[in-house]
């Protein structure tokens, strides 16, 4: 009976832990086809290749088949670069034969698709998602500090005022921070993206659940000590912090890494897009280079899922705690 | 408290504050007033007082998107909870692969909307997609997915014989292809919240449970049910403001917001007046009109969390 609960239970969770991975590993095969092979729908996953050579009296030679005739096959003659030398050619059908290869990736894809993605954006991106990050822990350590060791007036009124506005969706004021970074002159530069972003709650809010559980005797100690407030911010809050600031980095980069509507609508010159939007403009232009567009989708997310795997344990257990009640 | 703290706080706070005020605060009060304005990119624009709402409330398109919005929340925040639940009590019950499941699950999470979109647009492609060639398999005829205007419960009830009354045709079932997406990009996260929740449930419950002799069923409707309710409202209150804001898909996925503006959502709609067509005055108040929404409908599930939870 438990045998058989335990069966279906993993039966279910493989089930749909195929549907979770089948997208990506499609992406991935995708992007290693030939347009052709895609086009023709045969493979899914792994990807083959598949052509006809003419075993002429002259040695091996690349062809398409046109049609067979009797007999006989219509051949066009390729040459080394697949470029069409002979049309229409008449041959016996016993000296055409089907070559097929499998697996064969075309790795050539990820190259043709970095030209048309330029590999740029990757470090306008990486820019502007650690220079956002240094800010968000400068602005979020000094406020969690405040707000979990101090006492002062209108602390709460201030959390709360803090925690309404960060929940305020971000297309009701779109328009109008829009307006705001053209007056200040700062649409299409970076400034756009990364300024409005380096106040961030959720990363307030993990550091002050943290900073508050620290012991008080450790404060205490270093006021008889002589130490400034702000010296124990440094000297004793920071080194005791290293995993919370390591989970709160990775979250801000992979945030910036993946943010779209705002970097869409605030950069116009495409030099200076991000990758997200970047891939955006691809996706509109190449709508039929379906895999030139999937590894340029690859590529996109490569990083973040690398830095996924390697702290996966980390990011798994802080995203569990923010949706438990304080 | 040392005298020297009273003046400190503020300035820690300071560096955040500013920005909050500057980003945040200031941008909500100046989209509230640009709705009253004829507001293009250039020049300061014309006040034209409520105007804007008057064409708004006259305005199909408007209608159709928040129909649309409608549809997506209704559906998708139900589905969300239910797979999310049934997955991470299903995650909860293993032992071995646990972690690796729980990766699995949690990859769309993180991965960006961009790229999954681009990906899932593949993916219903009428000739070429993945999801045509799995209802090959088990013997449903292609659909058009993302180019179908029609109603997503009407061409199911319809092919079986039954004619729907117009008003329960529901969401294109393009539309219902991004809830589908946007449903499997949202589960990981939302199963990692529950299952957080499930094992702060003490086993004592379920112990004395099966010593009356409840059944597992029951024991699932009578103490898991009730006992994670907090975190049910949780994922309901988040997983309804993330649904009234989907953007990128729309984008991506979609031809503006078609077939038959059958996708537009409500931020879509914003954006296209706003940054397409340059109405500027006109989107904030639609803006502003889903944001009182949103706000409206937080609330309410916050005053029905207050009732039910104990």
């Amino acid at each position: 009976m438990s045998n058989l609960r335990s069966i279906i239970t993993y039966l279910v969770l493989i089930i749909f832990g195929f549907t979770m991975v089948v997208p990506f590993l499609w992406m991935l095969a995708t992007s290693l086809m030939t347009q052709s092979e895609f086009n023709k729908q045969e493979t899914l996953f792994i990807p083959k290749e598949e052509y006809h050579v003419w075993n002429s009296p002259e040695g091996t030679k690349r062809v398409l088949m046109v049609t067979p005739k009797g007999d006989n096959s219509v051949i066009h003659v390729l040459d080394k670069d697949l470029n069409i030398i002979e049309e229409y050619k008449e041959v016996p059908s016993s000296e055409v034969e089907i070559v097929r290869k499998k697996p064969s990736f075309q790795f050539s894809n990820y190259i043709k698709a970095f030209k048309k993605v330029p590999f740029g954006l990757y470090f306008a991106t990486l820019y502007v998602s650690f220079t956002s990050l240094i800010g968000v822990l400068i602005t979020s350590m000094l406020a969690a500090y405040a707000f979990a060791r101090m006492e002062f007036k209108g602390r709460d009124f201030l959390f709360y005022l803090f925690l309404s506005m960060m929940m305020v969706p971000q297309p009701i004021y779109m328009i109008s921070s829009y307006v705001l970074l053209d007056k200040l002159n700062w649409l299409d530069t970076y400034n756009a993206l990364i300024v409005p972003w380096i106040a961030n709650i959720f990363t307030i809010f993990l550091f002050r659940q943290h900073f508050k559980s620290l012991p008080k005797e450790l404060f205490d100690a270093a006021a008889i000590d002589g130490c400034s407030t702000f010296g124990m911010l440094w000297r004793i809050i920071m080194p005791l912090s290293k995993p919370v600031i390591a989970t709160a980095s990775i979250f801000s980069l992979i945030t910036s890494w993946n943010s779209f509507m705002w970097p869409l609508v605030m950069i116009n010159r495409p030099e200076l897009r991000v990758l997200q939007v970047g891939l955006s403009y691809f996706n509109q232009e190449a709508s039929t280079q379906t895999t030139l567009l999937m590894a340029a989708s690859t590529f996109s997310i490569l990083p973040v899922l690398v830095l996924f795997f390697l702290a996966q344990k980390q990011i798994i257990a802080s995203t569990a705690k923010t949706g438990m009640k304080e | 408290m040392k005298p020297e703290w009273k003046l400190s706080p503020y300035l820690y706070i300071l560096p955040a504050l500013i920005i909050l005020v500057a980003f945040r605060l200031i941008p909500i009060v100046m989209s509230f007033i640009i709705s009253f304005y004829d507001w293009s990119i250039q020049g300061t624009g014309r006040f034209i007082g409520l105007e804007n709402y008057a064409t708004m409330l006259k305005d199909p398109v408007f209608w159709q998107s928040m129909l649309n919005t409608f549809w997506l929340v209704i559906i998708q925040v139900p589905a969300t909870i239910v797979f999310s639940l049934l997955f991470a009590v299903l995650l909860n019950r293993i032992k071995l692969f646990k972690s690796f499941f729980r990766i699995i699950y949690f990859m769309p999470y993180v991965t960006s909307l961009v790229a999954v979109s681009i990906v899932w647009k593949l993916i219903f492609n009428e000739q070429t997609g993945l999801a045509n060639t799995f209802l090959g398999y088990i013997g449903i005829s292609p659909q058009a997915w993302l180019s179908e205007s029609r109603g997503i419960f009407y061409l199911i009830f319809s092919s079986i014989g039954i004619e729907l009354p117009k008003a329960l045709h529901g969401p294109s079932q393009a539309l219902f292809g991004i809830i589908i997406m946007t449903v499997w990009k949202s589960l990981g996260y939302n199963t990692i919240i529950y299952l957080a929740g499930l094992q702060n449930i003490s086993k004592d419950y379920y112990e004395a449970a099966e010593i009356d002799g409840a059944s597992k069923g029951k024991q699932f409707w009578h103490i898991t049910v009730p006992l994670i309710s907090p975190t049910t409202f949780y994922v309901l209150i988040m997983t309804t403001i993330v649904s009234f804001q989907t953007f990128a898909q729309i984008y991506l996925m979609t031809d503006k917001g078609g077939p038959l503006n059958t996708t537009k959502l409500v931020v879509y709609y914003i954006y296209e007046k706003g940054f397409d067509l340059l109405e500027m005055g006109y989107a904030s108040a639609v803006a502003l009109a889903l944001f009182v929404l949103i706000l409206a409908l937080t609330i309410f599930q916050k005053r029905v969390e207050k009732h039910v939870n104990y």
